[in-house]
Formats: C-alpha cells, sequence, structure tokens
C-alpha cells in the first residue's frame, strides 16, 4: 500500500533510522506521515529555502505560515514532488513519506502524487462536467471502483458538495461559484483515496461563509488524512491547525537574494501565545513589515 | 498658502466634448481597412458567380455535379465534374492520413513534452518548413517520391503521377499548419490545468490527452480545417504530380487531375473570355469555394458540440 517505488516489493521500514523526532514536535512512536531533513530548495541557482527541519504526523492539520515570498509553496510542493514540473527546480536534503525517501532514485512521483494530492490556491476544476472532474483521477489511476457513481457521490457528499451539484453532475464545473469549484477540488482530490492533502492558501479566493465551510470541512477530513495548509489568514492557523511552522525571508548579506527559512515549529496553541522568537512573535502580533 | 484658493468654490468641471482628430483618422483608416476587405471579397465572390451563372445556363447543375465524364475541350464536350472531385478527395484524404496524426503528434510533443529549448528551436524551425514554396514540394514528389521511391525502390504498379505522391508530399506541406497552430493552442491552455491533473497522479500522456487536448480541441479543430482547407485548394503540388488526366480515380497508385489542377491547366490555355470552356474555370472554382466553406461550417459545428472550453 506504502509502496512508491516502480518496484512491487517493499522493504521492512519499521524502525526506519532515518526518522528524526523533532524536539519541538510532541515526542510519538509513530513514524511521522511527512518529515523534512535538512530540506533546501533551489530554483536553478537561487536557493529558495534553506534548512527546513519539520514533521507532520498522521490525522494532524499543519499549518505553514509567514510573509509572502518566504517559500511556503515552495515547502508545500516539493511534499508531493510538484516542483519537478518547474524545470531548474531542485531539492537537497531528505523529504520522507512515512519513513521512504520521495526523492529516491527508485521512487515514481506519479506515486507519490497518488498518495499525497493537492488543492491549489486557485480552484483548477478541469473544462469538463462535474462528474468527470471526480472521475477523472480513479480513471487515470486505474482504481478499480465497483460503481463510479457511488465514488462520486461519495467524494462530493465529503466535501460538502453534493447537495448544490447533484442535480447537474453533467454540467461544465465552470458553471460553479469560486468556493463551490474549490470544494470540488477538494472533492476531486479525495476521490483518489491519498493519505495527504496539500493545500496551498485554499481559502484565498473564498468570502467568509465558503471559508468556514471549508474549514468545517478540513476537520471533518482530518480523522482519515494528514493535511498540511498553507496559509496568510493567522485566524485560520489558529483555528484549524494542530502544528503551526513559521518560515520567514532573510536577506543574504553578499548576494542579497531572500531565502526561506523555517523560524520556529510547534504547536500551534505555543506558536501563537508563548512563541520562543522574537520573529515569530512580531509577525503574530502583526508588527512585521 | 492653499487655504485661499481652498475656500473659494472650485470653477465648474469642463466635461465639454473635445475634439480628438487622432482618434477620428485611426476610426476611419480601420474602418477603411475593414470595408476594403470585404469590397475585395465579395468583388471576388462575383467574378466567380457570374461566369458560373452563364455556365449553369448551358450545362445543367445536374450534370455538372454528377456527370461522371470530364471532357470540357473535346468535341463532343462533356461537364461532369466527378472525376475531379475522386481526384481531389484521394489527394486530400492522402495529405491528411499522414498529416493530422503526424501534425498533432509533433504538436503534443512540443507542447507537453519538450524541453524548453527543445521547442525555441523546433517551433522556427517547422514555421520556416511551412514557407517553402509548393513548386519545389511538387517537383519532390514527381521527381523523387514518385519516380524514386515508389517505382525504383518499392517497385509499385504505378506511372508516371499518381494521387498517393501528390498527397502524400502535399501532407508534408501540412505538417508544420496543424503543428503550429495545435501547439499554440495547447501552450494557451492553463499551466494549472497540468498542476490539477499531475496532482491526481496522472502521467503527463495522461494529462496531455485527457486534460490540454480536449481543453485545446478549438484550436486544434481549426488547424485541421485549415489544414484541410490548403489540401483542398493547393494546386502546384497536384498540377505536377497527380496527373492531367480527368478520370474517375479508384486508388491511390492511379493518377488523376484534380478541381484545381484542371484550373491551373486550363488557365494556362488560350480560351476566349466568354466561351464556355472560358466559363468552366469559374464554374469548378465556384464548386471550391463552396466545398471550403462547407468545412467550415462543419468545424464550427464540430467545436461546438465537442469544446471543453476554460
Ligand atoms: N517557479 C519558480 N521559479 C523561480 N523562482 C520561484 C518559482 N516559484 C517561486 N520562486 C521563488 O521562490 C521564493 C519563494 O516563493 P514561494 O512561492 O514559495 O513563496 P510563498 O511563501 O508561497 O509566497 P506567497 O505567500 O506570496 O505565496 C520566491 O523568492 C519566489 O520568487
Ligand atoms: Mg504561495
Amino acid at each position: 500500500m506504502n509502496d512508491i517505488r516502480n518496484t512491487s516489493v517493499a522493504p521492512e521500514r519499521t524502525g526506519s533510522t532515518n526518522t528524526i523526532v523533532h524536539a519541538s514536535a510532541r515526542p510519538s512512536l509513530e513514524v511521522p506521515v511527512l518529515d523534512c531533513d535538512s530540506v533546501s530548495i533551489f530554483y536553478d541557482d537561487f536557493r529558495a529555502v534553506h534548512d527546513v527541519n519539520f514533521a507532520c504526523l498522521r490525522n494532524e492539520i499543519t499549518a505553514l505560515i509567514g510573509p509572502s515570498g518566504c517559500g511556503k509553496s515552495t515547502v508545500l510542493r516539493s511534499f508531493n514532488r510538484m516542483n519537478d514540473l518547474i524545470e531548474g527546480a531542485r531539492v537537497e536534503g531528505a523529504i520522507t513519506y512515512r519513513g521512504e525517501d520521495i526523492y529516491g532514485p527508485e521512487v515514481d512521483a506519479i506515486e507519490v502524487r497518488r498518495r499525497i494530492g493537492m488543492v491549489f490556491q486557485k480552484p483548477n476544476p478541469f473544462p469538463k462536467s462535474i462528474y468527470d472532474n471526480i472521475a477523472y483521477g480513479p480513471r487515470v489511476n486505474g482504481m478499480k471502483v465497483d460503481s463510479m457513481d457511488d465514488l462520486v457521490e461519495e467524494a462530493l457528499t465529503r466535501a460538502a458538495l453534493w447537495d448544490e451539484v447533484k442535480d447537474k453532475l453533467k454540467q461544465s464545473a465552470l458553471g460553479l461559484s469560486g468556493g463551490q469549484q474549490q470544494r470540488l477540488c477538494i472533492a476531486r482530490t479525495i476521490a483518489v483515496q491519498p493519505e495527504v492533502i496539500l493545500m496551498d492558501e485554499p481559502c484565498s479566493a473564498l468570502d467568509p461563509i465558503a471559508t468556514l465551510r471549508i474549514e468545517d470541512l478540513m476537520q471533518e477530513l482530518r480523522n482519515d488524512y494528514t493535511i498540511v495548509i498553507v496559509t496568510h489568514n493567522m485566524q485560520q492557523a489558529a483555528r484549524v491547525a494542530d502544528k503551526t511552522a513559521f518560515f520567514t525571508a532573510e536577506a543574504n548579506d553578499t548576494t542579497g537574494d531572500r531565502t526561506g527559512v523555517l523560524v520556529e515549529f510547534g504547536d500551534t496553541a505555543t506558536i501563537f501565545e508563548s512563541p520562543h522568537d522574537k520573529r515569530t512573535e512580531d509577525y503574530i502580533s502583526g508588527r512585521f513589515g | 498658502m492653499t487655504s485661499v484658493t481652498a475656500r473659494t468654490t472650485p470653477p465648474t468641471p469642463d466635461l465639454r466634448r473635445r475634439p480628438r482628430p487622432g482618434d477620428i483618422a485611426a476610426r476611419m483608416g480601420f474602418r477603411f481597412a475593414a470595408g476594403l476587405t470585404i469590397a475585395i471579397t465579395l468583388g471576388i465572390l462575383i467574378a466567380l458567380i457570374v461566369p458560373s451563372v452563364e455556365f449553369f445556363s448551358e450545362v445543367p447543375v445536374n450534370e455538372f455535379l454528377f456527370g461522371t465524364r470530364w471532357a470540357p475541350r473535346f468535341a463532343d464536350a462533356s461537364f461532369g465534374v466527378v472525376p475531379l472531385i475522386t481526384a481531389t478527395a484521394w489527394t486530400t484524404a492522402i495529405a491528411l492520413f499522414f498529416a493530422i496524426p503526424l501534425g498533432l503528434g509533433a504538436a503534443i510533443f512540443m507542447s507537453e513534452f519538450a524541453h524548453q529549448r527543445t521547442r525555441r528551436i523546433l517551433k522556427p524551425v517547422l514555421e520556416v518548413l511551412a514557407g517553402i514554396p509548393t513548386v519545389v514540394y511538387g517537383y519532390f514528389a514527381v521527381q523523387f517520391i514518385q519516380a524514386v521511391v515508389f517505382r525504383d525502390w518499392l517497385k509499385l504498379e504505378t506511372g508516371s503521377f499518381s494521387v498517393l505522391s501528390a498527397g502524400f508530399v502535399m501532407g508534408i506541406m501540412i505538417i508544420p499548419t496543424i503543428a503550429s497552430i495545435s501547439e499554440d493552442a495547447m501552450s494557451a491552455v492553463p499551466n494549472s490545468l497540468r498542476q490539477g491533473s499531475a496532482a491526481l497522479g496522472a502521467t503527463r500522456r495522461q494529462t496531455a490527452l485527457k486534460v490540454v487536448f480536449p481543453a485545446a480541441l478549438s484550436g486544434i479543430i481549426a488547424a485541421i480545417v485549415l489544414g484541410v482547407s490548403r489540401a483542398v485548394g493547393e494546386t502546384m503540388i497536384v498540377a505536377l504530380a497527380a496527373g492531367q488526366q480527368a478520370r474517375i480515380v479508384g486508388g491511390p497508385l492511379e493518377a488523376g487531375q484534380t478541381m484545381t489542377g484542371f484550373i491551373a491547366n486550363a488557365a494556362l490555355g488560350d480560351s476566349r473570355v466568354g466561351s464556355l470552356e472560358y466559363n468552366t474555370l469559374f464554374a469548378v472554382g465556384l464548386l471550391l469555394f463552396v466545398i471550403t466553406l462547407l468545412i467550415n461550417l462543419v468545424s464550427i459545428w464540430i467545436v461546438r458540440r465537442f469544446r471543453e472550453a476554460y
């Protein structure tokens, strides 16, 4: 099930040595679902983020916050190898998914993305019918499903969209409102039954009501999935996240390049109420920039 | 300092219309250009229709459209256009048979698989290919494809001309048109759709064929229609390589005269203005025009029916 390599035999991974339990994270015997170890990410020669270390645990919501340009999206994209689509993007260090290095030489990015889904900042439904938007993922993955209709219904129900669209499944998804489109994208992601869902500012194009619906949805989904969310909305992070990672960008003295660094990572309550780092405190209290 | 002026009421704003000579001149210029284009098109159409009407006053439309013997210059002249249509249909179909898969394949490769550097080299090369004069293609078809490849190398049972060599070379000629325009259409599909597809675990091939291709369909159909129109209307290659004998073409290795081939041939002759032979040219020209128009209408219907607009 967790075999993300091309070959079919998975080695025993229990008690893997390359798992690091960070001091800031609650000590846990469980292997983290996602774990970055000294991760630096480059676009050609430009170092976008430097030396990031943190881990996301099962059934938790981890929020990535920080000022614009500090590399949140870059880090998020590296979790399911979406950076592969950008020419010149390169990852150093190790990112492991349940103990398995997703940038390992034998790993197939397609298999990674199948298990680690992504919802984007701007809703991007396919110009197909609502039904086909949901059915697309299971179809391309060759998933064996008894009834596609049931699967579509289930995914839409879980994304709290079914009642609104059940009578117009054959209509174009582009006829939906922005908030509905975003929930459709979430439903589409759920339909391939991933283990992790990455969300890059999923609510930034939505009104407060649609935002709350998506937040409720995330709380609901957390029971079955591990979620990593990038957000600019502090209240949102405080409301939904179990853990929060605060990033900032630091200018290099010689080149002037701004490189993102992870300032602080920990329980959301700690980050928001008693941050250890001055920069976190300034940012949270709105004194930043 | 400013307080003095601030207290007095500001003057009423002057919102009157101002003369803008530049705008007026530009608008007139554009209107003139648009009008001239329409006028020229109408003029050509009228120039086609007037002699055709004369033609059809002597030859019944039925006989023209469904007659199977084309011999306008013989003593017992006969004006059945079917032989010309079969030759045009063969050359066009053969051209598209090669050009559509290769052109679309090249477009998908350039847009979805090639590195940026490869694309930056390939695209201009293709566009240069599209600029080779068709006479060159025509000679290539007769002298090399037909004479050397088909007859000497492949030992095919064929004469000096065939609709296969003409159609094949015409296909090569059309590939850049189809490839370039469909590549534009596919490149215009937003990247967010490719990312959405990839994030669901789709391979590049699946994304290209199931998301990008349908989203770009209207542009791709436009490319194919342009290719069809060029094939139907292409003259030099078929005049040189398909043959000059008007007869019903039953297979790809046979020779035959296409509609355009007939026009090119007959126009070189010394038919008197106003004679039946002269009017024949325009009747065939009008038929070509109608066929192209029909193809365009069908394509508009296809696009409306199948498009996935983004
Ligand atoms: N495709 C790319 N090619 C080159 N550089 C990039 C690319 N994407 C991002 N960058 C650079 O990497 C750095 C981090 O960008 P990123 O988009 O990850 O920031 P972010 O934290 O998500 O910002 P925002 O909050 O505005 O979305 C920026 O300096 C940006 O210019
Ligand atoms: Mg971002």
